[in-house]
């Protein structure tokens, strides 16, 4: 049954190289594949036979595109609805070709087959010359990462094989390329039609001097392992495999030795790899793994390590930030807007993410920047910023193409997916505590995981800051209304009730309000650990005390921004403090001759200048059962199953 | 080395096994003996290290071809397997408009249907590549199916990059297709570097061979004089044949397949 002949390795270099083709609608993409494949004598004698009949039914000569446009609704709309890749290969190596559809209403699968490749072929109908997709789809390929790209001036033979027609592209062509700082290895004209210049330079076209599509495929290079950058091991998932616990994952760049010491971010735990794990077992150890190849390690001491923390090397170790830019394409038929929560996909780990800011939506037809708009609509791309609850492991996608870029998951299905730029932003691993003591930490969440468990939802601290005035106490009473209705366990510490108890003995010196905002940092994170929805509204004017309110339970406080002008707050003057203040009559207070600092980066701004109440309690009421959404995947859950899978 | 390119691949395969491992529960793998889902199920011991974490499924028909059962029977017992075989529904249940031999790969349709309704699989992992047929070559590698297994492939959701979906929506299930991405010839260079058991089935006796082993009503053998891995392999980098030229139901009406696939077939 087994065979014991000996391996004889293939004689050209079998790696594939993937080429996608893209373009607009009907600028004949599949065409030219379908000829490509033909000329190439790659069709299975039966495929033709299957395609001519298919397309005398539908009254054509040969169709080439019904190759790849196996639908049935494809062929009845002559139009490619989903990516399709097909396999060939020349005496020099292999291919996969990826046939993208080149209509709007298809762009998640021409960005499901981008995100597949090495290379790609830019399709321009000759006559039509370079459209909005044509446009859109070179502005992917450079936000994708996709860098070697050959554009094909198609259908010539409709320009009557004219030079002066391509010129004109040509230059068109280059200088869109150029803004979108993409350089074409060749722009080539080619009849997918008539097969001219596919295999061998076409008499028609004696004018051109340039090299032949054929040529082209050649000189594409296909993907490098990047084994010459810096380490980055995200872990996949943690095993036990008899008495040992295997942390698996891919490595996504760099190499990693037996012996190593290691550092997993964002804990900052230390260990040594103690042992390669492969099976079957061979005679030697493995000593190295490098980038690309899915591996087991096993460490010199138990350190809490789970799926989606990151292994490096200590001195090239991953960013660590709770906030980063992204250059994103969005795909979901609901626009991005600010404030909206999103499950990100970067590296091996999942985490929730809030768009705290759009900076511009860029319309790919012209590459003007709209710098106002308030979402990101179905198609478009654009800079936004996000931020996680917790600092979380990061790569510039300049620096590292495999662990720089995210998707976008809403309700379980795609809705967009970019690059990281951490322009702007600072590493904050150095701010970063000590590295923990994991075992008391550990103990910690296991109760908060239980209530979590029966509740089914977490409790967490939601921090109302703004001007007297703004709307603070208001909003919290409604909101923890609207939560309680819902069957929420919520408590609101207001500033008047606990300064009549809690904290009768304070006034309002910078100090005095200082230790009354770090009490109520400590008695709301006790109630978030109970499991309670705590909101608490305070003017709380200074941004250290927050941060120093914020580190009690960093991954369960929320800032809330209520957000109103000293004007507005003033006109507004509920308890006539304002009035009292500007006549003397009260000292130290906020807004008048105290400051009030405003969050730089709050999780949520709710604006209660333009908006009405209803939609501020509704906005926020949104925000606050989103994060207190209890997955059983959370990392405390993992951490009390011992996180691990036994096999 | 000319073939570190296999090493990527079975890296490949190994990351999208213990994704769904970890993300999809209950998994299941349909195994139907043949050269792919062997090659696939060497990989999940590999993945694994050297366990198969979840249910081997065969879908039993009663009509695959001896040499298939023995070959079954001779590596349960070799590798420990624990196989859930399942029967399907007789082909006198299936639908009398299809034609007849699409009307028999239907069984197997049916016989998963049933599977999912009666153990609740969440995921299902199945051996199929993109080369073998021109509606697998539009196939996602987690691909959503609703509860009777339909493919809505006009509204496939987009795949990027490797974040794969990780929540199984409601009232559906995961197809997970591991070795998409593989061709005939890599699998049988993998097989043969490997040294992975086969059915004797796929080398050549009296000028005849199989390339791809289906049910015995509506599967034939090819001609062909390769009579081991290394002949397979040449005859394949020539071949102008279909792999699945001796699959009746592929080619029956040029929609055939497509009307199987998009019912569940796999
Ligand atoms: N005259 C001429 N017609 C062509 C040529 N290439 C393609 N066509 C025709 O252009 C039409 C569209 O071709 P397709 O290959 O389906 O276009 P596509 O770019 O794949 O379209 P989508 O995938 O739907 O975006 C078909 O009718 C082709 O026959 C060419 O070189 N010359
Ligand atoms: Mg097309």
């Amino acid at each position: 049954m087994a065979h014991s002949a000996k391996y004889i390795p293939p004689t050209k270099d079998a790696e594939k190289l993937r080429i996608v083709m893209v373009g607009h609608v009907d600028h004949g993409k599949s065409t030219l594949v379908g000829r490509l494949l033909y000329d190439t004598k790659s069709l299975p004698d039966s495929k033709y036979v299957e395609i001519e009949k298919a397309s005398k039914k539908r009254g054509e000569v040969v169709e080439w595109s019904y190759l790849l446009d196996s639908f049935q609704a494809e062929r009845d709309q002559a139009i490619t609805i989903d990516t399709t890749q097909i396999f060939f290969s020349t005496e020099k190596r292999d291919f996969v070709i990826i046939d993208a559809p080149g209509h709007t209403e298809f762009l998640r699968n021409m960005i499901s087959g981008t995100a597949q490749a090495d290379a790609a072929f830019l399709v321009v109908d000759a006559e039509e010359g370079l459209q909005e997709q044509t446009r859109r789809h070179a502005y992917l390929l450079g936000l994708m990462g996709v860098s070697q790209i050959g554009v094909i001036v198609n259908k010539i033979d409709k320009c009557g094989y004219d030079k002066a027609r391509f010129d004109i592209l040509y230059n068109e062509i280059v200088s869109f390329l150029r803004d979108i700082d993409i350089r074409p290895m060749s722009i080539i004209p080619v009849s997918a039609r008539n097969g001219d210049n596919i295999l061998s330079a076409s008499e028609k076209l004696e004018w051109y001097r340039g090299k032949t599509l054929l040529e082209v495929l050649h000189d594409f290079t296909p993907y490098q392992t990047p084994t010459s950058q810096s380490l980055r091991f995200p872990v996949q998932d943690v095993y036990r495999v008899e008495e040992k616990r295997v942390f698996v994952g891919r490595i996504e760049s760099g190499f990693l030795r037996r012996g190593d010491t290691l550092l997993f971010s964002p804990t900052n735990e230390l260990a040594r790899v103690e042992s390669i794990e492969v099976w079957p077992k061979g005679d030697k150890q493995a000593v190295t793994a490098q980038a690309g190849l899915s591996i087991g390690i096993t460490l010199d001491k138990p350190i809490f390590v789970e799926r989606g923390h990151v292994a490096s090397h200590e001195d090239n170790p991953p960013m660590l930030s709770n906030v980063f830019r992204a250059h994103i394409f969005w795909l979901s038929d609901t626009s991005l807007k600010v404030g909206d929560t999103f499950r990100l996909h970067i590296n091996t780990a999942q985490y929730p993410v809030t768009v705290q800011s759009i900076e511009n939506v860029i319309k790919t037809e012209d590459l003007s920047k709209d710098e106002n708009t308030k979402q990101v609509s179905k198609n478009e791309v654009s800079y936004i910023t996000l931020r996680t609850r917790n600092a979380i492991p990061l790569d510039q996608y300049t620096e590292n193409k495999n662990t720089g870029r995210i998707v976008l998951y809403s309700k379980g299905r795609v809705c967009g997916g970019g690059t990281v730029s951490m322009e702007g932003y600072v590493d904050q691993r150095s701010r970063n505590q000590p590295k923990s003591e994991h075992i008391t930490k550990v103990a910690h969440l296991l109760s908060y995981t239980k209530r979590a468990e029966r509740n089914g939802y977490t409790g967490g601290v939601f921090w109302f800051t703004g001007l007297s005035g703004a709307g603070k106490s208001t909003l919290a009473m409604l909101v923890e209304q609207a939560l309680f209705k819902k069957g929420y366990q919520t408590y609101v510490l207001d500033g008047d009730n606990v300064r009549h108890g809690l904290n009768s003995d304070l006034g309002f010196s910078p100090k005095d309000r200082a230790e009354n905002i770090r009490r109520v940092g400590e008695v709301s994170a006790l109630m978030a650990d109970a499991g309670v929805v705590c909101i608490t509204a305070f003017i709380s004017p200074y941004r250290a005390d927050r941060h120093n309110a914020r580190e009690v339970r960093p991954d369960r406080f929320h800032e809330i921004y209520i957000k109103a002008s000293l004007d507005v707050c003033e006109s507004r003057d509920p308890k006539g403090l304002y009035k009292k203040a500007r006549k003397g009559e009260i000292s130290q207070f906020t807004g008048i001759d105290s400051p009030y600092e405003a969050p730089d980066n709050p999780e949520l701004t709710v604006d209660t200048e333009s908006g009405n109440i209803e939609e501020c309690v509704e906005q926020i009421a949104q925000y606050i059962i989103q994060n207190i959404e209890y997955s059983g995947q959370s990392l405390e859950n993992m951490a009390e199953k011992d996180n691990l899978r036994v096999l | 080395m000319p073939d570190r390119y296999l090493d990527k691949l079975e890296a490949e395969t190994i990351y999208i096994l213990r994704e769904a491992y970890n993300n999809v529960s209950p998994l299941g793998m349909l195994w139907s003996m043949g050269k792919d889902s062997n090659a696939l199920l060497w990989m999940i011991k590999k993945a694994f290290f050297g366990k198969v974490p979840f249910p081997l499924i065969q879908l039993e028909t009663g009509m695959e071809l001896p040499e298939v059962y023995q070959f079954r029977d001779k590596l349960v017992n070799e590798w420990g397997l624990e196989l859930d075989v399942h029967d399907c529904p007789p082909e006198g249940d299936m639908d009398k408009s299809l034609p007849p031999a699409t009307r028999s790969a239907m069984r197997k349709t049916e016989g998963l249907k049933s599977l999912l309704g009666n153990d609740g699989y969440k995921g299902i992992i199945a051996g199929i590549r993109r080369d073998e047929q021109s509606m697998r070559a539009k196939e996602r590698v987690f691909s959503p199916r609703s509860i009777d297994g339909d493919w809505d492939f006009k509204n496939q959701p987009a795949e990027i990059w490797d974040h794969y979906m990780s929540e199984v929506p409601e009232g559906a299930h995961l197809r997970i297709h591991p070795i998409l991405g593989w061709t005939e010839i890599d699998i049988w260079r993998y097989t043969q570097r490997e040294n992975i058991p086969v059915v004797p089935l796929y080398f050549a006796k009296n000028g005849k061979r199989y390339r791809s082993l289906g049910e015995k009503n509506i599967t034939f053998p090819v001609d062909s004089d390769a009579t081991t891995i290394e002949d397979i392999i040449k005859e394949l980098e020539t071949t102008k044949t279909l792999e699945r030229a001796g699959r009746a139901m592929d080619s029956e009406s040029e929609n055939s397949f497509e009307l199987l696939r998009t019912r569940g077939y796999m």
